[in-house]
């Protein structure tokens, strides 16, 4: 498999920026720029270990089948949205759509 | 070239909820949150609170093998929840818990089918278990709406997806393909395809081999027909002056009927899959599958083929029948009340749908029982009505719920076999019509015309047969 | 006579149990003794003295009427301030959750309360845990008891501070990378970091699910085994809890370490090793050896990749873990200014996170992301696997598996901060326990010019027993274990 280039560009970070929806300034697209680079040349030494054979371990427990009847349990929803910054009619407000 | 010669091809992505489950998919809030008012269906969980932590409905595992099983797809021997990553308003946590096919992710089940009248097989890729989003609205449409209101009551409310091939070749297919799906699902007793919002569906199609749009927010198997038909003529407008379609996604406005554009910036979405770290695997036995097997309710073939060689009505009439669940049980209820099955299925399949259909509603939403059928049934087989009656009182029935003795006296329907009475009118009839009186020596129409009269002036009620022989009697009597 | 605030946990709540002593006074003290010392250490972000007085108020009452009190009958407790406590700011010391009020109580915090432990207050830390200093901290840092000028390590420094520091009796912290090992080795106080599952993580604002676990802090072995006890268990509201009763961890310690034996992997003295802490690790391991436990120094070749693979999958985990904060549930939330939803959230993002935040979720949304995922985030988990394959060989010869905690001495407030890769450095030999789900122990085992250097000890998964007796064998048998600092 052909080796991916680590460098991270200033365009991808702005495309990553825009997908985990963190805005960044022109000083921190520039900073990071660099800063992840370094990070994810640290990184690259992944690419040493023959990891052939050896499946991911996504879990270190081994657990099966962890599951809860269906019963309702009472919650209080007040509590639950008392966090809420902005809301109308009980509904959460959020910004619009287009 | 013309938009009927484009091809068509439509694949489906159908969220079906499990309205059956008594709570929601990974949290233990009630999921009847129909009619009630916003955010009160809510726990820290669903919301997504910081460091809450999700637990799988064990009953929504069932479910969804048993909906696996239904559709012929083969079952995970493993299965495991993936994280699906993106951000929306509707997302408590901006990450949707789901399962997906690649990248070590292993649904609830690949491949399947439903097949469709006639035969032909709609292929199912893959169905997998996930959480419902909340639900947005907005004042005004979504384009001129300022803000967004979200409800989360939705939110985490378990939903089975089943994905299909492109293989639906038209609009009316897809609807038609829902329809089975519905049916198939509610004889599973997993969901209530009736409820608001059960099953909600984004389709991807594209005309004459072009890229696909997807096109997302089709409320109900009703609406997937509306916007498919949209889209093709869109598509096939812009096809026919040239212009290439976009790959995108629209979102269907049920009320302004037209779709429109999504996502503006042709901006990649990228889900960044990865398991769930919260939730561990689950492993589906044979054993456990052939249990859930075992107590599966009767499925739509079985049970049409039960209604052809059992109860001896048409493959027609059990086709239609299959179709809509509730009807299905309507109509054995009134087997059970001894009514003739044939007669039954006749009423139900031609009448009473024809009503529904009319008003624009679901049978749970009229107020006819399958006693009221029987009795109407009975009340023609007796003669206290004739058939012609009998669909007024059909009618009325599933307005009010009245019975229909109630209905016949109320309204003076009862058929009239008085003949003294009848005679008095047809006297009448005779001196008001002297030109249908001569004519009807030689004119066979004008003595329908005079029977006619007869039935008229008794608004129906009289005994047609009675009716026939009382006038063609005096003609006779006439002659002489 | 030592002071009422300085007294061990399990002594505490057995006198106050038994009307000796009452919580009010202690409780008084302790307070008095936060407002002493907090504005040179900032272990705290809210202090809960109301709440506490009232707390133990009703123990006394409790102990006067002669019903039932539990295991932490009175003790201070300070929790880390990730821990949900329900009507109690949980801030994560970022700006995002600054008045973030959780309607729930953390698992482990329902535990401790209803085994009587009087809750304190909630302590500082790096925003949501990733650090290794407590400098990334919304608030101040906080600063080490043992020198002002130093950072207390991360990310539960708080929590590591304010027991060092005579402010609480016990703390809770949590480590996903060596949050709770790394504060302890660097405050010179016992830290454990339990088996993965041992400890639910209900309540525990997630970093990165898969590597992170509640534990206790506390000046000595036994204390941290009671608080343990406490907590620790099988909880139906976590997924990934082990199906375990609760245990008495307490029952585990014994002076006798005859017998037992210790690896000593040559990965854990790498090339950034201090001198001073692997002369005084050294002295650790043979001091085990008089005591009559053997060593024996091995090679895990897989640890020289724990780093990365560590912080590619922490990264990854964190960035959609922290996805839900967005501004509309809860958190921070700038004035929509008719934007829309996605210009909105990425604002409110922005403003809520530090630059290290911002960091991890760039790098962890890139590892994840089309066209990267094999090689990282898919990478970086079987490497993971081959980590806990070299443990497991290793457990089957030795007992425990001894090393420093951390590779250094505290460094000074600001020295790492401008080198995120320098500050990553520090973790170095706490990740592995993470990656492969292990129970792991830091006990003081000396200081250098009056620096606390750790002691790191390592078991196979559910072997906690293991790791407090050694950790007890060995702070029985030193001087230096119950030494406080002057502050």
């Amino acid at each position: 498999m052909p080796r991916r280039s680590s460098a991270i560009s200033r365009k991808e970070i702005k495309h990553i920026a825009w997908l985990a929806k963190v805005d960044l300034t022109k000083k921190e697209e520039e900073f990071f720029t660099k800063q992840l680079n370094q990070i994810l040349n640290y990184f690259r030494k992944i690419d040493e270990v023959d990891t052939k054979g050896a499946p991911p371990t996504y879990h270190v427990v081994e657990l099966t089948n962890v599951l809860r009847p269906d019963e309702v349990k009472p919650s209080k929803p007040s509590k639950v949205i008392q966090n809420v910054p902005e809301s109308k009619s009980g509904y959460v407000k959020a910004p619009r759509i287009i | 070239m013309a938009v009927d010669d484009l091809k068509v091809k439509i694949g489906l992505e159908v969220h079906c909820q499990l309205t059956s489950l008594k709570t929601k998919l990974f949290c233990s809030c009630s999921a009847d949150y129909r009619g009630d008012k916003p955010n009160t269906h809510v726990c820290p969980v669903c919301i997504g609170i910081p460091g809450t932590l999700p637990v799988v409905n064990e009953k929504a595992v069932n479910f969804a093998v048993m909906v696996a099983s239904a559709l012929n797809s083969k079952i995970s021997e493993r299965m495991v929840f993936f994280r699906k990553n993106y951000f929306y308003p509707d997302m408590p946590k901006n990450f949707q818990i789901s399962q997906y096919d690649k990248a070590g992710g292993i649904p609830i089940s690949v491949g399947g089918f439903l097949t469709l009248d006639g035969g032909r097989r709609v292929m199912i890729r893959r169905i997998q278990l996930e959480e419902d989003p909340g639900k947005l609205s907005y004042e005004g449409t979504i384009e001129t709406s300022r803000y967004t209101l979200v409800d989360y009551n939705r939110a985490g409310v378990a939903l089975v997806e089943v994905v299909t091939e492109p293989d639906l070749e038209s609009p009316r297919e897809a609807r038609i393909f829902l329809e089975k799906l519905r049916s198939q699902l509610e004889h599973l007793g997993v969901f209530d395809g009736s409820l608001e919002g059960s099953m909600r569906c984004d389709a991807n199609i594209s005309l004459a081999e072009g890229r696909r749009v997807e096109v997302k927010n089709i409320s109900s198997f009703k609406e997937v027909e509306r916007a498919l038909n949209f889209e093709v003529t869109r598509q096939g407008t812009l096809v026919g002056k040239g212009i290439r379609v976009g790959m995108e996604t629209r979102h269907w406005d049920e009320v302004r009927r037209i779709t429109v554009t999504l996502r503006v910036k042709e901006e990649e979405q990228d889900y960044r899959y990865f398991p769930e770290p919260d939730l561990m695997p689950i492993q589906i036995t044979e054993e456990y599958v052939s249990k859930l097997r075992a107590s599966m309710p009767e499925l739509p073939e079985s049970r049409r083929q039960r209604f052809i060689e059992t109860y001896g009505i048409s493959g027609q009439n059990a086709d239609v029948l299959i179709d809509n669940k509730a009807l299905a049980d309507f109509f054995e209820k009134c087997v059970e009340l001894k009514t003739n099955p044939q007669e039954a299925s006749n009423w139900i399949v031609g009448d009473l749908i024809a009503y529904l259909h009319a008003a624009g509603i679901e049978l749970s939403e009229s107020k006819i029982t399958p006693k009221h059928l029987t009795r109407i049934l009975q009340m023609i087989d007796d003669g206290t009505i004739s058939i012609k009656i009998a669909k007024l009182v059909l009618e009325e029935m599933m307005k009010t719920g009245a019975t229909p003795e109630e209905i016949v006296e109320r309204k003076g329907l009862r058929r009239i076999s008085d003949t003294t009475y009848l005679a008095d009118l047809v006297n009448k009839i005779f001196r008001e019509n002297t030109q249908a009186v001569s004519d009807a020596v030689r004119d066979e129409k004008a003595v329908n015309y005079l029977v006619g009269q007869l039935m008229k002036a008794t608004q129906g009620k009289a005994d047609p047969e009675l009716a026939n022989k009382l006038i063609r009697d005096k003609l006779a009597e006439l002659s002489k | 006579m030592p002071k009422l605030e300085e007294l061990p946990a399990v002594e505490l709540s057995s006198r106050i149990r038994r009307g000796e002593i009452k919580a009010e006074e202690y409780v008084h003290k302790v307070l008095d003794r936060i407002r002493k010392v907090e504005r040179k250490i900032h272990a705290y972000i809210t202090v809960m003295d109301e709440e506490a007085l009232k707390k133990a108020g009703e123990i006394d009452r409790k102990v006067r009427s002669g019903s039932n009190v539990g295991r932490l009958c009175g003790v201070a407790v300070a929790v880390k301030d990730n821990l949900c406590t329900e009507g109690v700011r949980t801030t994560c010391c970022s700006r995002m959750l600054e008045n973030f009020i959780p309607p729930y109580d953390a698992a482990v915090v329902e535990r401790i309360r209803q085994e009587d432990a009087v809750l304190v207050g909630k302590t500082n830390m790096d925003e949501f845990a990733m650090g290794s200093s407590t400098e990334y901290s919304y608030f101040k840092p906080t600063r080490n008891p043992w020198n002002l000028d130093r950072v207390p390590g991360g990310s539960s420094g708080g929590s590591a501070a304010a027991v060092a520091a005579g402010e609480a009796a016990l703390a809770l912290g949590s480590d996903t990378g060596g949050s709770i090992r790394c504060p302890a080795s660097f405050c010179s106080v016992v830290g454990l970091k339990p088996t993965y599952g041992l400890v639910s993580r209900y309540g525990l604002v997630a970093y990165a699910n898969s590597l992170e676990q509640i534990g206790p802090f506390a000046e000595s072995v036994e204390d941290c085994a009671l608080l343990l006890s406490c907590v620790a268990g099988h909880d139906p509201n976590d997924s990934t809890s082990l199906n375990k009763p609760k245990e008495d961890y307490v029952s585990f310690l014994q002076n006798d370490v005859r017998g037992l034996r210790i690896g000593v992997p040559k990965q854990f003295f790498g090339d950034g090793t201090d001198r001073t802490v692997d002369r005084a690790v050294w002295n650790a391991v043979k001091r085990l050896e008089q005591l009559g436990a053997t060593y024996e120094e091995i090679s895990l070749k897989s640890l020289d990749y724990a780093l990365a693979a560590y912080y590619i999958v922490a990264m990854s985990e964190a960035s959609s873990n922290l996805a839900r904060y967005d501004g509309l549930r809860y958190g921070l939330r700038k004035p929509d200014r008719s934007r829309d939803w996605s210009a909105a959230f990425s604002e409110n993002r922005s403003a809520g996170f530090g630059a290290e935040v911002k960091r991890r979720i760039i790098l962890g949304t890139y590892a994840l992301s089309a066209g990267y995922y094999s090689q990282y985030y898919l990478k970086a988990q079987q490497i993971r696997t081959l980590i806990r394959r070299d443990f497991d060989e290793a457990f089957k010869r030795f007992d425990v598996v001894a090393g420093p905690t951390m590779p250094i001495l505290p460094f000074k407030i600001g020295e790492k901060i401008r080198d995120p890769l320098e500050m990553y450095m520090c973790d170095v030999d706490t990740v592995p326990a993470n990656l492969a789900g292990l129970p792991a122990l830091s006990v003081p085992c000396g200081f250098h010019n009056g620096l606390p250097i750790g002691l790191q000890l390592m078991a196979a998964p559910s072997r906690e027993d293991l790791l407090l007796r050694v950790g007890y064998t060995y702070e029985q048998n030193m001087k230096h274990s119950f030494l406080k600092p002057k502050i």
